[in-house]
């Protein structure tokens, strides 16, 4: 049980906070209401998102679809860092596989998984939309064009590093 | 609606304005295949099976989503549809677990149809299907079982679960091929919204959701259908028993979209509640007490035991020594044999039924505001409602059909108005919540009256043509201001204001109201304000308006309209009037008793009092139902000699000297009355168990050995007579009801029957204005019994319980008593969610679980009463209506402590 995403599940202020200030909440913002919950938590927690249900009176098997639905929502915990790479036709013949083996294998994990530490998420991606940067990486929303191997292992590293280093703020403050 | 003509396949066919090409071909019999079609929902085109050609367009279109146009020229069966359909089909089977051999659905499956006229191939493309293992969110489930290897995602469930039910348990999650049906996060089926109506099961095409009673049990081959009314709350939905002969069992219920009052759907109780029929609690042989303990003996025996004390009470103490407690649960028929043997054989009006312990007030409040004590409109006027003005009722859970009707009006854009103590469903959902306290109702009224006066928004026309007493009433309610009622009611004045606004200008209103109008010490004035109300403001006598109590049981309407009532014969025909007793004289044969007679309650008052010596009760429970049940067993133990006709051995049987095993709904024909007065055909589907027998016959046989010989082939012939007798239905036979029940007032064979009551004039001439005084429920919370508990019922369970408590699926969801605490209250006392905690009152007390919430108001507790083991009848007060003599259910003062739970 290592699970540390950005905000404890049990506590549900940051999604009180939320509905208070989107309030009312009606049908129409269901999408803009999940994204702020998984900004908050990091993923959609089961009980947050029952308790959301309950108090806005949108059906959580409605909040569920939806969520299942789009690639952007999570279910279950996040790493705090986020590595995506692209598998688009323009990264693939510019050795954009060597990328994400290389992600994979600094990191040691796979494809749609979180490292045990909870630090480090990895993703592929269809096509991100960048082709002219092509191999393509993105870290925390950080673009990395025309990546090698070698640059991401870096980075990934030097991240790692960071993280092992003395605490960084991770917000807990309100 | 407009009708016009269009081309299908080279013929001219009429449809109407707002009809889609599917429909206005199903309506001409024109086939066209759909998967994702159901008439009770929006269309969907998902299943791209419906697709026709329409002459101008390029392409194929889904026929389920376009509108039919006048002149409109559309082929719906070429060779290229056929190839594209088969291409669709498949598709599917490409991802279906071809299983037919086993599969519940075999011969009841859309797709295997389909296939089959298709010529498809089953492995055109290869299998992706998914494997049987995998699991679903109905694993564990007593009453529905979801199988995604079958289901070709046509959201059929999901929609008829958010459309018509609004409950949205269930969606479609995922996406692409990994598209399956499931809750929220995969929750069991039991810890979502769902309430197990089985909609979802009722419009899958295929075998992917089943109901888990039925597997194993018969497939559609080896099922018959037999349409009947189903045998728990009022709204009489029509559906079908499916039965296997072979084993003399039902083995699921379906209903058919389309069918009124109904269309097609159910709630939990008739689709799940069916399985006590077949229970082997069943009573199957007559039982006689014999040295205290009750043995089985023969009918003859039993009958002729029956028949001769009876009898001998009669002539030893006189025939008010006598009472006959008739049934709601059973038809018109036997009701009326009982009203008939306790009249010609007992030779007593004291005959009763359970009205009294819930709508008697509204029979008299209405009958003396109008002239006749029924809902005024009808179950399939509500959709067409503008402002919905429900008090003291929880149709959603009581009434579960009539929920589904304003569920519609709400999307219909109606206004809604909930005036109750606690936050029910429609509460949630309402434009205007008036928590009103218990026991407050006429405060309120009154206030919202004497604004609308003072506003000048009264229907002042209605009011001089059609209603006398109004100077005395407006007179009375100046005592009622708006501020004054705001602190009685204990709600803000503002909303009162509104909702006496909304009601009287949102044409058409309609109330619609239960027991928590009537079960109280002040019931049919609580009633009769209903009617102020609705007279008022000129809400009543046309579509869609008027006064309407929703009828708790099955046959509560027809119990009272047989007579079962001391003071009226069938038809609300007076005994009093010297004429009807001589009409009735002629037909019996016999002299009419002229005694008053009593109600239930007095019943048990006289037994108490050792006045009453014997009591033939039919297919009712007292023990259970009534208020105090310490007193009621008292009372009952008193009596010399007690008859109980029943299908199971009741807490009341248990006290019986004789015990008849009675038929139960599926096992005989009859007629029930729903609440909107229509008749309809109740018919036999399975056999009685062991040696039961239909009612009518057993009271024809006791009547007969109490010296009134009684003697009918056929239920139809007992309806003849009783029709021949009763002006309001004597437009009405089985024959005229064989399609369609009909509504009564129905004179004559020609007449159409009556949709809304009180067209033009009321019943009785002018509608009767009454004055209305506010009185305190006769018990308040004090010091020692500081909350105010009131009880009613769950959308799972029905009344005593001894039915539904038998399903599995019902089981499951809800099992025991509970009380509703408000988590104010919770916190204060330290009482925590799914805590032991005692509720006492001075007649009683239970140890239940707290269900917390903020469902009820701080100060009040709410019970249901379906649990016999832990009955909350033991808490309420003997208290009764001054006029009708019904127990006040829904106030007591009462005590609650937690139960420190033991040390693990």
């Amino acid at each position: 049980m290592a699970t540390m995403p950005a905000v404890e599940s049990a506590d549900l202020r940051p999604a009180l906070r939320i509905l208070d200030e989107m309030s009312p909440v009606t049908a129409s913002d269901t999408i803009p209401l999940l994204q702020r919950l998984q900004e908050a938590y990091g993923y959609l927690p089961r009980e947050v998102v029952l308790e959301v249900s309950q108090r806005t009176g949108l059906p959580a098997s409605r909040l569920f679809g939806v969520a299942t639905f789009y690639a952007q929502f999570y279910l279950t915990p996040r790493g705090r860092h986020l590595v995506r790479c692209c598998r688009g036709t323009a990264c693939h013949v510019r050795g954009g596989k060597n990328v994400i083996s290389t992600a994979e294998k600094v990191l040691g994990i796979r494809d749609g998984e979180t490292s045990s530490d909870m630090s480090f998420s990895l993703e592929t991606v269809a096509c991100l939309g960048a082709c002219a940067l092509s191999p393509v990486a993105v870290v925390d929303g950080r673009y990395l064009g025309k990546t090698t191997p070698a640059r991401l292992e870096h980075v990934l590293r030097t991240m790692r590093e960071e993280a092992a280093g003395p605490a960084e703020n991770r917000e807990e403050s309100t | 609606m407009s009708q016009f003509t269009l081309t299908l396949d080279g013929r001219e066919v009429t449809a109407s304005e707002g009809q889609t090409i599917l429909q206005a071909a199903l309506a001409n019999n024109v086939v066209i295949p759909h998967l994702c079609y159901d008439p009770r929902l929006t269309p969907t085109g998902a299943c791209r099976l419906c697709l026709v050609e329409i002459e101008g367009e390029p392409a194929m279109a889904t026929s389920c989503t376009r509108l039919a146009l006048p002149g409109m020229v559309v082929r719906t069966n070429t060779e290229a549809l056929r190839a594209s359909r088969k291409m669709t089909l498949e598709f599917l089977m490409s991802e279906h677990r071809m299983a037919c051999t086993s599969c519940e659905a075999d011969g009841d499956c859309l797709l295997q149809d389909y296939v089959y006229e298709y010529g498809a191939a089953e492995r055109r493309f290869p299998s992706l299907a998914r494997s049987e293992a995998e699991g679903s969110y109905t694993v564990g489930h007593e009453g529905i079982v979801y199988d995604p290897s079958k289901c070709v995602r046509c959201q059929r469930c999901v929609k008829i679960c958010a459309e018509v039910s609004m409950n949205e348990a269930i969606t479609l999650k995922g996406r692409t091929m990994d598209v399956e049906v499931s809750t929220a996060y995969d929750l069991p089926l039991n810890e979502s919204s769902c309430e197990l109506c089985g909609l979802c099961v009722s419009t899958c095409p295929t075998g992917a959701l089943r109901e888990r009673g039925a597997i194993g049990r018969g497939r559609a081959k080896d099922l018959t259908k037999v349409r009947t009314t189903c045998p728990y709350c009022g709204v009489g939905c029509q559906f079908d028993l499916c039965v296997n002969r072979k084993t003399n069992r039902i083995v699921r219920v379906t209903a058919e979209p389309g069918c009124v009052p109904n269309d097609g759907n159910t709630c939990v109780k008739g689709r799940f509640g069916f399985q006590f029929v077949a229970s082997p609690e069943r009573l199957t042989k007559p039982l006689i007490r014999e040295n205290g303990a009750l043995r089985e003996a023969t009918w003859e025996e039993a009958i002729n035991l029956a028949g001769r004390r009876l009898a001998e009470i009669r002539d030893k103490y006189g025939p008010d020594a006598l009472a006959f407690l008739s049934s709601c649960r059973c038809p018109n028929e036997e009701n009326y044999l009982m009203q008939k043997i306790a009249r010609a054989a007992g030779k007593t009006n004291n005959v009763d039924q359970c009205a009294t312990t819930c709508h008697a007030p509204t029979v008299a409040g209405l009958a003396s505001a109008f002239g006749s004590g029924a809902m005024t409109n009808s179950i399939g006027e509500i959709q067409k409602v503008q402002t919905l003005f429900v008090i003291g009722a929880n149709p959603t859970e009581a009434h579960p059909i009539v929920g589904l009707e304003m569920k519609k009006a709400l999307r219909n854009g109606a206004k809604l108005i909930v005036c109750d103590p606690r936050k029910t469903w429609l509460a949630r959902r309402a434009d205007l919540h008036i928590q009103h306290a218990a026991g407050t109702d006429n405060f309120l009224v009154n206030a919202m009256m004497n604004h609308i006066i003072a506003q000048g928004l009264h229907d002042q026309k209605f009011v001089a043509e059609r209603c006398e007493n109004f100077d005395a009433f407006r007179e009375n309610l100046a005592r009622y201001s708006l501020d004054e009622a705001a602190r009685i009611c204990g709600v803000p004045a503002d909303k009162i204001r509104l909702a006496a606004e909304m009601y009287a200008q949102g044409t058409p209103s309609s109330i619609f109201y239960t027991l928590g109008i009537t079960e109280h010490t002040c019931g049919t004035e609580n009633v009769q304000n209903m009617a102020n109300l609705a007279m008022l403001c000129g809400q009543i006598g046309k579509p869609s308006s008027g006064v309407n109590p929703l009828r708790g049981q099955n046959n509560v309407q027809g119990g009272c309209d047989m007579g079962a009532i001391h003071s009226v014969f069938p038809g609300y025909q007076k005994v009093s009037d010297p004429a009807v007793r001589e009409k009735f004289a002629k037909a019996w044969g016999v002299e009419i008793p002229t005694n008053t007679g009593g109600r239930v309650t007095d019943f048990l008052e006289e037994a108490h009092a050792g006045k009453l010596k014997a009591f033939y009760v039919l297919g009712e429970d007292p023990v259970l139902s009534e208020p105090n049940q310490t007193k009621v067993i008292e009372s009952l133990k008193k009596l010399e000699f007690m008859v109980v006709q029943e299908i199971f051995l009741t807490e009341t049987a248990k006290l019986a000297d004789v015990v008849l095993p009675g038929a139960c709904y599926a096992e005989k024909d009859g007629t029930f009355t729903n609440t909107e007065r229509r008749v309809q055909r109740v018919r036999k589907a399975v056999d009685p168990p062991g040696d039961a027998r239909p009612d009518w016959q057993i009271i024809c046989d006791v009547s007969t050995a109490m010296g009134y010989p009684m003697n009918y082939r056929h239920p139809s012939e007992i309806f003849a007579e009783l029709a021949s007798l009763t002006p309001i239905l004597a437009g009405i036979s089985y024959e005229r009801i064989e399609k369609q029940g009909l509504q009564w007032p129905c004179p004559t064979p020609d007449h159409p029957g009556t949709v809304f009551l009180h067209d033009g004039r009321f019943t009785r001439g002018k509608g009767l204005m009454h004055v209305i005084h506010f009185r305190q429920p006769a018990e308040v919370p004090d010091r020692d019994y500081p909350f105010m508990l009131s009880t009613g019922r769950t959308l799972f369970h029905y009344n005593i319980g001894n039915m539904t408590r038998k399903s599995a699926a019902i089981r499951q969801k809800e099992d025991e008593n509970f009380v509703e605490i408000h988590a104010e209250d919770a916190r204060r006392l330290g009482i925590t969610a799914g805590g032991m905690v005692r509720v006492t009152t001075r007649r009683g007390s239970l140890a239940v679980r707290a269900r917390v919430a903020e469902k009820v108001r701080p100060g009040a507790l709410w019970m249901p009463f379906h649990f016999a083991e832990n009955s909350t009848n033991q808490l309420t007060n003997d208290a009764f209506d001054n006029i009708t003599r019904t127990g006040e259910y829904k106030c007591c003062a009462a005590r609650l402590e937690k139960i420190e739970s033991p040390v693990a």
